[in-house]
């Protein structure tokens, strides 16, 4: 990858243009989909797998981030037959922690880096963080692209940065957030995914979670659309996450909806799709539980992660 | 844009203008009078409340109401599980918001849910007659309402005191009880009384700083849907009462299952459905009050559906 020649960064009219009342229209209809009974368990089990949990404040301690991995390993007890989480996701100084929390559990740490969430430093300082946190152990590395730099339409920079990640991170994958809700408009989300996409990303990811607003269906819609013409023009599958307000599962059924209508079966598994959320994992083993019991359930009986 | 706006202006002023000119010459012109025409009546659709507004029932179904005469009252909602889902999703999140209001304040929303009911009294008389009522009673049931919610909004910053305790121990503590409220409180309202039994069942909860999901009496619903319109221009928090109506029969068991639901009072006493809440209500320990027939407003009935919790404080040593 390295020596690769010349790596040129798409232009924003090599994009296509994105019809914003269609992708409106489409997912209003993925919205329209009813889900009951047997596939909305198998969809409620899915997600479950499907997802990064997530804790990334200030206020993380050891302590909260094991708590955290107990609560992945173990979502909840007395429901049988439920799959574990895909990963914890966390700052660097915390991925000793979970990785030694976690164990040989097969659930991965995933590590924010590149001075998360503003990605405001110098790349030099972003690889040595990306480096440190696959140092410790990370398995998947979440780095925010330059969105100044992007808006400036610095493209080239932000694709030579991501490159260097990507080649920083070895072994581990390697998940791109576009932050969406800075960049403004569809099209610059479109062209933002084929930038990143080219630049070897593993997965491109829609936003940080601490900027409003964060995941959307448009927008993921969208970054779908991306990953299936990448995916035509070059066979190579690249996965994605939104992440951020997704918090209830008839949401995340609406999501799996639309990339199963997007992309198709083969994108339907923790590999190729997670859910970046903190509360969404309680909300959906609530409703495993109501459809277990036939009883609508409360918080009052789910361990706070 | 401007400009058409400001033509549009020019266009009315003048409109207007004409009126005024033509008014100022009464009927010299000749003008005919336009034939008196038949003017249809503008009904209104009953619908429920939740989280401090109207919607329909999720479920599009509806059931008709007859008044005395058997012509067609109204057409009710009839709300579904997924709509007292909802309701509970509203009266939870407002839960700490109200159990932290202070009690005087509890006791001026109260008493403004009076007064708008007194402003609004004649409405209501006309309701309960259109429901079977002759005037005198229906007048009677509307000043009844209005007195009980006086009542409790009396009894918010009172209740506390009269029904905390110091207790003695036999050690060295400090031991006191003080109430709090038990969180989200679901009502089946009483079948025959349309208004007071409606009030009557809300106001000690929601006096108490609980939060509540209601249904209306299936006869008998029309005064407790208008009845959200008075709460909704009463400064009542969001959520804080819900409304719904439909077939008890049908909503019952959900009203007694919902494990985010802390406690249950069920006006009426039908010995199978008694039975069936007690059952379900065992799921999550709801507490349960029976109310088998209409007792007088008395603070007993917002201790009820409040916890007493006990602190035990070390003195001395």
């Amino acid at each position: 990858m390295a020596k690769m020649a010349v790596m040129i960064a798409p232009k924003p009219d090599q994009a296509p243009r994105v019809d914003q009342v269609g992708v409106d229209e489409r997912v209003a209809r993925f919205r329209a989909r009813s889900i009951k009974k047997s596939s909305k368990v198998q969809a409620l089990n899915l997600v479950l797998s499907q997802i990064d949990l997530t804790t990334l404040e200030g206020q993380d301690t050891p302590g909260k981030v094991r708590q955290l991995c107990q609560k992945a390993m173990r979502l909840h007890d007395s429901l049988p037959d439920i799959p574990h989480v895909a990963a914890v996701c966390v700052y660097p100084m915390m991925v000793a922690e979970a990785k030694k929390a976690l164990g040989s559990s097969g659930i991965k740490v995933a590590s924010v880096a590149t001075s998360f969430p503003s990605g405001m430093a110098p790349t030099k300082v972003k690889l040595e963080e990306i480096q440190l946190a696959v140092e410790l152990g990370a398995d998947e590395i979440d780095m925010v692209i330059s969105r100044g730099k992007f808006l400036e339409g610095k493209y080239q920079e932000v694709f030579d940065e991501i490159v260097a990640c990507k080649e920083a991170c070895g072994e581990a994958h390697l998940k791109v957030i576009l932050e969406t809700g800075e960049l403004g408009t569809l099209d610059r989300v479109r062209h933002a995914s084929e930038l990143a996409m080219q630049a070897g990303a593993d997965f491109i990811k829609t936003s940080t979670g601490k900027i409003q607003p964060a995941a959307t269906m448009p927008v993921t819609l969208v970054m779908l659309q991306a990953i299936r013409d990448y995916y035509y023009d070059t066979g190579r599958m690249v996965g994605m996450k939104p992440a951020g307000g997704i918090s209830k599962a008839k949401l995340a059924i609406h999501y799996l909806v639309m990339l199963r209508e997007t992309l198709g079966e083969a994108w339907m598994s923790p590999d190729w799709f997670r859910f970046g959320a903190s509360s969404l994992a309680n909300d959906v083993l609530m409703q495993l539980q109501k459809q277990r019991t036939g009883v609508y359930q409360s918080e009052d009986y789910f361990s706070k992660d | 844009m401007d400009k058409t706006v400001k033509a549009e202006g020019r266009s009315i002023d003048s409109a207007s203008a004409r009126v005024k000119s033509s008014a100022a010459k009464p009927a010299s012109r000749g003008r005919a009078k336009p034939p008196a025409a038949t003017r249809l009546g503008v009904a209104k659709t009953y619908k429920l409340y939740i989280n401090g507004k109207f919607p329909r029932t999720e479920s599009g179904r509806y059931f008709t109401l007859a008044d005395t005469k058997g012509n067609i009252a109204a057409n009710m909602c009839r709300a579904s599980r997924k709509d007292f889902r909802e309701a509970v999703l509203a009266a939870r999140s407002a839960f700490n918001g109200w159990a932290g209001a202070s009690a005087y304040l509890r006791g001026q929303i109260l008493y403004r849910i009076a007064e708008m009911l007194e402003a609004r009294a004649e409405q209501f008389v006309t309701e309960l007659k259109l429901m079977g009522l002759d005037k005198r009673a229906a007048s009677r049931e509307v000043t009844a309402t209005i007195d009980c919610l006086v009542y409790y909004a009396g009894w918010t910053d009172k209740y506390p005191q009269v029904f905390s305790s110091v207790n003695p121990v036999a050690s060295s503590h400090f031991n006191f009880s003080i109430l709090e409220p038990v969180g989200v409180v679901s009502i089946l309202a009483r079948q025959e009384s349309a208004l007071l039994g409606f009030v009557e069942a809300i106001a000690p909860v929601i006096a108490g700083g609980n939060t509540a999901i209601a249904l209306a009496s299936e006869q008998n619903p029309l005064c407790a849907i208008s009845f959200a319109e008075v709460l909704h221009s009463s400064d009542v928090p969001a959520g804080v009462i819900n409304i719904l109506s439909g077939y008890r029969n049908e909503l019952a068991e959900q009203f007694a299952s919902h494990m985010d639901v802390n406690a249950i009072i069920a006006n009426g006493d039908d010995a199978s459905e008694i039975k069936m809440i007690q059952e379900q209500a065992a799921n999550n320990i709801k507490r349960v009050i029976i109310r088998k027939k209409s007792i007088a407003a008395d603070p007993y009935q917002i201790i009820d559906v409040q916890e007493t919790k006990t602190t035990w404080h070390p003195i001395g040593g």
